[in-house]
Formats: structure tokens, C-alpha cells, sequence
């Protein structure tokens, strides 16, 4: 009998952090196709307020009204292309996740090629020097006496 | 020799990048906006929702553009600023009351001052993204041409108002 009523009791412990947070139902498109476009961008997009997350995926006023942009200008027809435009000329190119090739964000982009090829550059003449070195290694004490001895009696 | 000194100079250069990391706010955005028009509006006065402000009338003007909330306790933090720099007169403060209930704002401003020469009401938020607003407060600074030239993310400060925002409108104004 008591087990009856742990059950439930314990559904209701969990369950209640969720049925806190619960919010108002957020508005989506009526078409799915349109929806799952709007989310594939907002994917890309910084959510401005809580910087680590999409606009995707965050809970926040602002996400919400920026997915709704999205879905207002898709429904108009406009390119990803051009919201993406629309969304950096107010927020900049810090709101992309993937950010634009150019001149700022050249070292951005190729820095990481550039440490790796400096990398190389590294262990080519590290490993380079090592073989000298072992190449030129002196004879040990033993071998010295060694060669001593040959050459004497030789 | 050379083996300790050159992690001592990786040390330095890293300790240095790191050093300048720690001065700069990790959540000031570069706002594209600056010195790019300000985008134009017309929306209902908060006071009066029968009738609209419409931004084109400032042409000619240097104007402050204030975006608060009723909701916002750092607008609140602020607010006595604002109403100082009204009374001085130096230039006219607009506000943007962003995604608010009329009555709550109307309150807020009749409980601690209405230093705005208007306000208008961004109930849903649209003009505050054409502004790339992404908190309240935050404030700019509209040239004679209609033109951004400054903004101000978070509560304006005492030091912000007489190093940056004064003496800017002042050579604005010339």
C-alpha cells in the first residue's frame, strides 16, 4: 500500500521543478516545414542576452522575439542570406556563431593552421639538431681505451 | 640559458594578452550601429497612444534616445541622472519604453520623474531590435542628421554622462 503512494509521491517531487518553469507556450509557425527553417538559422544565431546560447535554444524574451523576426520574414519570402543580413547589421557579426571570412577574422580563421605549421617548423629542428647530436656522439670512456689499445698494439 | 628564457618570454606575452583580457567587459558588443543612421520610427506616445512621435522630427537636433522599462531596476538606478540632465536643459531625452504595461510605466514616471520630452511605447519589442537592443537600459546618442553616434549599453553613470555623453552632445552641437 505505501509503495502506491510513494510512487506518485515521488513523480510529483520530480515533476515539480517542471511545472515551476513551465512557461507560456512560445509561438511557433503553423507550418512545420517553416518551423524546423526558423530553427535550423536560429541554430546559427547568438542569442544575445545569454551570450553561450542560440537564439535556438534560449528561453529568453529577446530569443523569442528574434525567432519570431525570423518566422515573419521567411513567411515574406526572404533568403536566410538576407535575415542573417538583417540580424548583423543591428546586432554585428558577434550574433553569427560561424563568423564571416574577412580581413578582422583572418587570424581567427587561419591562426590554428598557423600554430600547427609553426608546430612543424618546431619539430623539424628540434629533431634535426637531435639527429646531429647523435650522430656526433663522443666515444664513451670504454670504447676510448678501447680504440687506445687497438692503436698501440695495431 | 636560452631553455628557461624562452618559456619565461611565452610566459610574459601570454601573461600580457591575459592581463588585457581581464580590463575589457566580455558582454560589451561592438554595436554596428555606430555612426550609421538611426533607424527611423513612428510609434505611439506612451502618454497619449492616439497619437505618434515620429523620429523624422528631430532632424536638426541633437537627441538622446533612452530605453527603459518599468520592470528594469537598473533603469531605475539611472533614472535620477536623467532627470538632473533634463532640468539642466543641455538636450532633449527621448524614451523608448520597451515591451512595458502602459500603467506601470505611467506610474513609474509620475513616482520618480518624467525627464523625457516624450516617450514612446515599444509594446512588442520590433523597434528595439531595428536598435540592437538586447537589455534595458541602454541610450544613444542621435546627431542633427539623424545619425548614431554613440551608445550606451546598461545604466548610465555619473562618469559616463560627464566624459563621454556631455561633452560629446556639446561638440555635436556646435
Amino acid at each position: 500500500m505505501r509503495r502506491f503512494l510513494l510512487v506518485p509521491a515521488l513523480l510529483l517531487l520530480l515533476l515539480w521543478p517542471v511545472a515551476i518553469a513551465a512557461k507560456e507556450a512560445q509561438p511557433l509557425a503553423d507550418d512545420p516545414v517553416l518551423e524546423l527553417r526558423v530553427m535550423a538559422l536560429a541554430e546559427n544565431l547568438r542569442c544575445l542576452v545569454c551570450q553561450n546560447e542560440t537564439v535556438a535554444g534560449s528561453n529568453s524574451d529577446l530569443a523569442a522575439d528574434l525567432r519570431q523576426q525570423i518566422r515573419e520574414q521567411m513567411k515574406a519570402g526572404k533568403s536566410d542570406q538576407e535575415i542573417n543580413t538583417f540580424m548583423t547589421d543591428r546586432y554585428g557579426d558577434f550574433v553569427l556563431f560561424l563568423p564571416p571570412v574577412k580581413m578582422t577574422t583572418y587570424l581567427l580563421w587561419f591562426g590554428p593552421f598557423l600554430l600547427l605549421a609553426a608546430g612543424f617548423v618546431v619539430q623539424y629542428v628540434y629533431l634535426k639538431r637531435r639527429r646531429d647530436r647523435a650522430s656526433e656522439q663522443p666515444l664513451s670512456e670504454t670504447e676510448q681505451k678501447r680504440v687506445e689499445t687497438l692503436l698501440r698494439d695495431g | 640559458m636560452t631553455k628557461f628564457f624562452f618559456p619565461l618570454i611565452l610566459f610574459i606575452v601570454l601573461a600580457v594578452f591575459l592581463a588585457i583580457g581581464l580590463t575589457r567587459d566580455p558582454r560589451a558588443v561592438p554595436s554596428p550601429l555606430i555612426d550609421k543612421p538611426a533607424p527611423a520610427f513612428a510609434l505611439p506616445l506612451l502618454s497619449d497612444p492616439g497619437q505618434r512621435f515620429d523620429s523624422k522630427e528631430m532632424r536638426g537636433q541633437v537627441w538622446l534616445l533612452n530605453a527603459w522599462a518599468s520592470w528594469c531596476s537598473p533603469c531605475r538606478a539611472e533614472h535620477p541622472l536623467f532627470v538632473k540632465l533634463s532640468r539642466s536643459g543641455v538636450v532633449p531625452i527621448y524614451g523608448l519604453n520597451y515591451k512595458d504595461e502602459r500603467e506601470k510605466a505611467l506610474k513609474w514616471l509620475r513616482d520618480l520623474g518624467d525627464p523625457y520630452v516624450a516617450t514612446v511605447s515599444d509594446t512588442d519589442g520590433r523597434l528595439a531590435i531595428d536598435y540592437g537592443l538586447y537589455g534595458v537600459p541602454e541610450t544613444f546618442v542621435i546627431d542633427r542628421n539623424g545619425v548614431i553616434r554613440y551608445k550606451h549599453t546598461g545604466p548610465i553613470t555619473e562618469e559616463a554622462l560627464q566624459d563621454k555623453i556631455l561633452p560629446l552632445v556639446k561638440e555635436l552641437q556646435k
